[in-house]
């Protein structure tokens, strides 16, 4: 059995929130992008929304500030548990990297198989970039390229299931506009990213498979519309690779709702079908994330 | 695969009907914004927020106030098609030797948002308005 860790980047994650609730000065208001733009954090710590990354960095700094954030998210299905904590900073809204944990617990999948762990904890760190343009003052779309190291730490599972590593990477290039006043008078928020992956379930279920093992290009798109400067209203696909004969893995769906009550703070509620993972179909269920910027 | 292809097209039939959207009919944006007391309102709390904003209230510590507040009240009369000739130099003109930066627009962009919430402004006439200025980005910064 594996020794739990100290769970450093959860604990990290709640000091930094809880610092914000607490104090009256560090925080965001006084980096200067507008309510918003600084997105909310994916499951895998990037800025963007639940599960879609987008080409934005995190926090509000401009091109003459950093900034960051911190956050928690949970999703509940009717077979599973996802937890995830961590952190993220960029600096002078150019380049930023972002450190996540996540912790699947999946009781029914051991009572299935008949094995002992009853979770799998992944760590992703991320270095994304802007390449090129604005979120909303250029013509053209705000371009990044972020990459992303995953290491499962608990591979005994995703090795059952015919996983071949239990580390692997991502490669994404983003590119998001926010069209003022785009559709009905509101802001009309558009993203789309191509990523290279051969992550099982984003890693979780390891790195390629016995259908394939090598990287392969997926497709992701997110849209959302505010309602007002503190409402987001949205939706996210996510295209998934298919390695493993023993269990197909499903695209990913989201709808969500997101708000912005101030530059601190952020609040992320949405429907998640995750299809079929690992041999229970029909993951459906709530996603909830808070994120404190700084 | 099947169902990327119907995202992608739903994606770029939003991105259409956005661009078939855009703010047209800038002549009623005036009207929408209060008219001439409407504007000199939101340019007016646009001055308070600036003057107490130390992100970028140096930048107009030397400026001729009641000039600037007449020539901004006259610009956006101007471009949101209320019945006004801006005869000023061109943003271009204006602002360069300055070297605006992204930080500093992105601050003025925010008082804006914070004046036009003071005068009660609805969101999507804050958004055509927001729409047109967000055009000068290139003429402002770093120039
Ligand atoms: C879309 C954004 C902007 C618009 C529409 C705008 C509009 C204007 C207009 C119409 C004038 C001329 C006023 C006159 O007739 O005298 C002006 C001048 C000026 N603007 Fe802006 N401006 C923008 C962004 C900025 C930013 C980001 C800053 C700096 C924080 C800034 C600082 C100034 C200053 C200092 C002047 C006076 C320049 C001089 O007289 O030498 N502006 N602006």
């Amino acid at each position: 059995m594996s020794v739990s860790r100290p769970r450093v980047l959860p604990l990290l994650s709640a000091w930094l929130l809880a610092t914000l609730l607490a104090s009256p000065a560090l925080a965001a208001e006084s980096r200067s992008r507008i309510l918003a733009t600084s997105a909310a954090t994916t499951l895998e710590g990037s800025a963007g929304g639940g599960i879609v990354p987008m080409a934005v960095l995190p926090g509000y700094g401009a091109r003459e500030e950093q900034g960051g954030s911190a956050f928690v998210s949970y999703v509940h299905l009717p077979d599973y548990d996802l937890a995830v904590a961590g952190v993220n900073w960029s600096w002078r809204n150019r380049v930023a990297i972002s450190l996540a944990e996540q912790r699947l617990s999946h009781q029914p999948l051991s009572e299935r198989l008949d094995v002992e762990p009853t979770s799998i904890r992944q760590t992703v760190a991320e270095a994304k970039v802007r390449l090129a343009g604005d979120l909303i003052y250029t013509d053209w779309p705000q371009v990044s390229v972020g990459v992303q190291y995953k290491k499962n730490h608990d591979f005994f599972v995703p090795q059952a299931a015919g996983a071949q590593d239990d580390s692997g990477y991502d490669l994404y290039l983003s590119a998001t506009r926010l069209i003022l006043a785009g559709l009905f008078e509101r802001n009309l928020l558009l993203n789309a990213n191509i990523r290279y992956t051969k992550a099982n379930q984003v890693g979780l279920v390891g790195f390629g498979g016995d259908l394939n093992d090598s990287h392969e290009w997926v497709g992701e798109l997110s849209a959302g519309l505010f309602l007002n400067q503190h409402w987001l209203i949205g939706a996210e696909y996510r295209q998934k690779p298919d390695n493993l004969s023993f269990i197909p893995e499903s695209d990913w769906y989201t709808a969500f709702v997101a708000w912005f009550p101030s530059k601190r703070w952020s609040l992320v509620g949405a429907y998640v079908d995750l299809g079929e993972v690992a041999t229970f179909d029909n993951q459906r269920g709530a996603y909830v994330s808070l994120q404190g910027s700084f | 695969m099947k169902r990327l292809t119907q995202g992608v097209v739903a994606v770029l039939a939003l991105g259409l009907v956005a661009c078939t959207s855009l703010p047209g009919g800038e002549d009623s944006l005036y009207q929408r914004l209060g008219g001439e007391a409407g504007i000199e309102g939101i340019v007016y709390e646009l001055l308070v927020e600036i003057a107490n904003d130390e992100r970028i209230v140096e930048r107009f510590r030397e400026l001729n106030i009641a000039r600037f507040q007449q020539g901004l009240e006259t610009y956006l009369c101007s471009v949101t098609g209320g019945p006004c000739q801006y005869t000023g130099d061109s943003m271009r003109i204006v602002h360069s030797g300055h070297n605006f930066t992204d930080s500093e627009f992105n601050a003025l962009v925010e008082n804006l948002i914070t004046a036009m919430n003071r005068r009660d402004v609805d969101t999507g006439t804050q958004n055509r308005l927001l729409a047109i200025l967000a055009r000068d980005y290139k003429d402002v910064v770093y120039l």
